[in-house]
């Protein structure tokens, strides 16, 4: 450590002299600062000074510098400044932090606050803007790859496909099947709950039925995705054009598009009607065991009810909606991920991005279906 | 207490599953010399210096830096060796969600307390030393130049004027001029603040101007450790190709001619 550092005035004749001693070094830079700010404070600026350097135990680029900082604050006033006795073995130092650059750094601004949020608010909504034109630009890039894999279908990915395609269906199938079974399970037991004071038991199957057909099913499966699939497309696009490996394929004359993207969404548009349709059997599955155990209704009852109360129109505008779901998320997901800048603050950025915005996506798309459906009577 | 030595490794061993990457190795590291460190691209040069840094377990073999072994340590006196050097990573490493200037100020807003505006100078002189301009210093990592990069990893690593500097190729990337400079700025630092420099080099030119003594590392193992002079007498083959090779007997012509 040193001993510390300190720095004595002595008003002479033709001016006052500083002597310095102690270890001018970084375990005692905040001390040091005091001391040259102090100093900087109580030497006149008409006054010539000498620094005798003669005596310091040690320097080190942080005393180098404060040093350097007094004679850089006395440079304006009129008295000079001179630097005596500075030990042999420190002058290399001293010259190397002496020739650095003048300008101090500049402190950033800051905005008044009412200008700031203005400000925020134009870029939000200018972020907005931006956000529907990256959608629209990847959704015509996927229909330009689509479109070319259509003309010459041997260029399409057979194998990437089938490998996302076990990715996000195949091994989310427990999970998904889980979830829609627990879900099937809660709105039954609802349903029971609730209806049984109006003696309304029966219907309660028509509730899940149409329900979960319907409604529930495509939209849990998906909210799923969009967590599951969603976010790791983003993350791993997203890690590739920090690594440069988008920049990579592009030179050698492959589009990413083609490459990454098509058969990523492909797969999602695959495996969401699919796992959609095992979600919601699932979930009927989990609605007739509570009705069984705990409504009192047998299962031979619970498949006759269902089978009055699901139409196949039910069951069509569930699976409709299905792969449409899926377009969103993909194309969303993969946006971002193409939108993610050099840093690991704004890979994690875009990755959440990605999955509020897919799902907020995926049940404003299932409002307009809902009023699409119901303006053509399905 | 051998405190003439910075490091000092012993028989160790390193490795990636079935895989020896480093066999025995055995070298030391005096107080106050620059050390180059030399070898074959994969040969087990980065991971013999992330194993003396702490980052990779070793299987057998023993550790000294700055007099500590790193593996008997508790936090306290780990941290304490910590604040003690600096470490260059052979891609950099900066953290990509901060600015030039407060990666250069990590280090001290970590181990020290001291006021904004001396950290805020600190490591803009830091970084005019390394030769970035001013206009960079407020960049985001991933606007950097591969060069730019280096010179800021550089002056992240001397940031609280450490001990003790690991460099993993530090003038890689480096146009010959920058290449230079830095060796003229390694020379400085350690004239003045006694700096020790553990370097990974293949710079012929950083080998011959600034290193004291050079290591070799061939097939896991140091096979010759010495100035280079001694280097250049070498018997070992891998050693007498790296030094006697076209590329290198141009450099020595040079340097044979300069020295007197
Ligand atoms: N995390 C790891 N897991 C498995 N093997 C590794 C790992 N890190 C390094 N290796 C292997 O250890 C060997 C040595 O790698 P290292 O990075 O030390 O090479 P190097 O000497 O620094 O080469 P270069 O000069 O190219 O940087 C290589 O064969 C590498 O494949
Ligand atoms: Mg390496």
């Amino acid at each position: 450590m040193g001993s510390a550092p300190s720095l004595v005035a002595h008003p002479g004749t033709a001016g006052i002299e500083l002597s310095a001693a102690g270890s001018w070094t970084v375990d005692h830079a905040r001390s040091l600062d005091g001391i040259i700010l102090d100093m900087m404070r109580t030497t006149p600026a008409d006054v010539p000074v000498t620094i005798n350097m003669r005596s310091i135990a040690a320097l080190d680029t942080y005393g180098a510098w404060l040093v350097e900082r007094f004679i850089r604050a006395r440079e304006s006033g009129s008295g000079s400044t001179r630097l005596d006795g500075l030990p042999e073995r420190y002058r290399a130092l001293y010259e190397e932090i002496s020739t650095t650059e003048r300008d101090a750094p500049q402190p950033a601004k800051h905005r008044p606050s009412i200008l700031r949020s203005i400000a925020w608010l134009g870029q939000a909504a200018a972020g907005f803007g931006r956000d529907l034109v990256d959608f629209a630009n990847m959704l015509g890039a996927i229909v330009v790859s689509l479109a070319r894999v259509v003309a010459n279908p041997r260029s399409f990915r057979i194998t990437p496909t089938m490998h996302h395609l076990d990715r996000v269906g195949w091994q989310a199938v427990p999970i998904m099947l889980l979830i829609t079974f627990l879900i099937g399970c809660i709105i039954a037991q609802q349903g029971f709950f609730h209806f049984r004071k109006f003696g309304a038991d029966a219907y309660v199957v028509d509730m899940v039925g149409i329900l979960v057909v319907r409604e529930i099913g495509v939209l849990i499966i998906a909210i799923m995705m969009a967590g599951r699939s969603g976010s790791a497309y983003t993350a791993e696009l997203g890690s590739m054009k920090m690594r440069e490996e988008i920049d990579a394929l592009r030179t050698m004359g492959r589009d990413p598009v083609d490459v990454l993207i098509l058969p990523r969404i492909i797969a999602l548009v695959i495996a969401l009607p699919i796992l959609t349709f095992l979600g919601s059997m699932a979930a009927l599955y989990g609605g007739g065991l509570v009705a069984w155990a705990y409504g009192g209704m047998s299962p031979a009852i619970y498949i006759e009810r269902l089978r009055e109360a699901v139409s196949l129109t039910h069951f069509e505008v569930g699976m409709i909606k299905a792969p449409f779901m899926a377009l969103v998320i993909g194309v969303v997901a993969c946006a971002q991920g193409l939108a993610v800048q050099g840093s690991a603050e704004s890979l994690g950025r875009e990755t959440t991005a990605s999955v509020v915005k897919s799902i907020f996506l995926v049940i404003v798309l299932d409002g307009l279906f809902a009023v699409f459906f119901a303006s053509v009577d399905m | 207490m051998a405190n003439d030595k910075a490091i000092d490794v012993r028989d160790l061993v390193v490795g990636f599953g079935p895989r020896t990457v480093l066999d025995r190795v055995t070298f030391d590291v005096r107080r106050g010399e620059v050390f180059g460190f030399v070898g074959g691209s994969g040969s087990g040069k980065s991971v013999l210096l992330r194993t003396i840094i702490g980052l990779v377990p070793r299987r057998s073999g023993s550790i000294e830096v700055l007099g500590t072994r790193l593996d008997t340590a508790n936090a306290e006196e780990r941290r304490g060796i910590e604040r003690r050097w600096g470490v260059l990573f052979q891609q950099g490493a900066l953290f990509s969600s901060l600015t030039v200037l407060q990666n250069v100020q990590f280090p001290m807003v970590e181990y020290l307390d001291l006021p904004q505006r001396l950290m805020d100078e600190m490591a803009a002189a830091k970084l005019d030393m390394v030769g970035l301009r001013r206009a960079d210093h407020d960049k985001m990592p991933s606007e950097l130049s591969g060069g730019m990069t280096k010179r800021v990893a550089l002056a992240r690593a001397l940031a609280l004027d450490p001990e003790l500097v690991f460099l993993d190729e530090p003038t890689s990337g480096l146009d010959p001029i920058a290449a230079g400079d830095f060796d003229a700025l390694i020379k400085t630092l350690q004239e003045t603040l006694g700096l020790t420099v553990f370097m990974i080099t293949h710079d012929l030119e950083s080998l011959h101007t600034i290193c004291d003594r050079v290591g070799a590392l061939a097939d896991g193992r140091v096979v010759a450790t010495g100035s280079i002079e001694s280097m250049l007498a070498c018997e070992h083959p891998w050693v007498r190709s790296y030094f006697q090779g076209r590329r290198a007997t141009a450099v020595n012509e040079r340097f044979a001619n300069i020295e007197p």
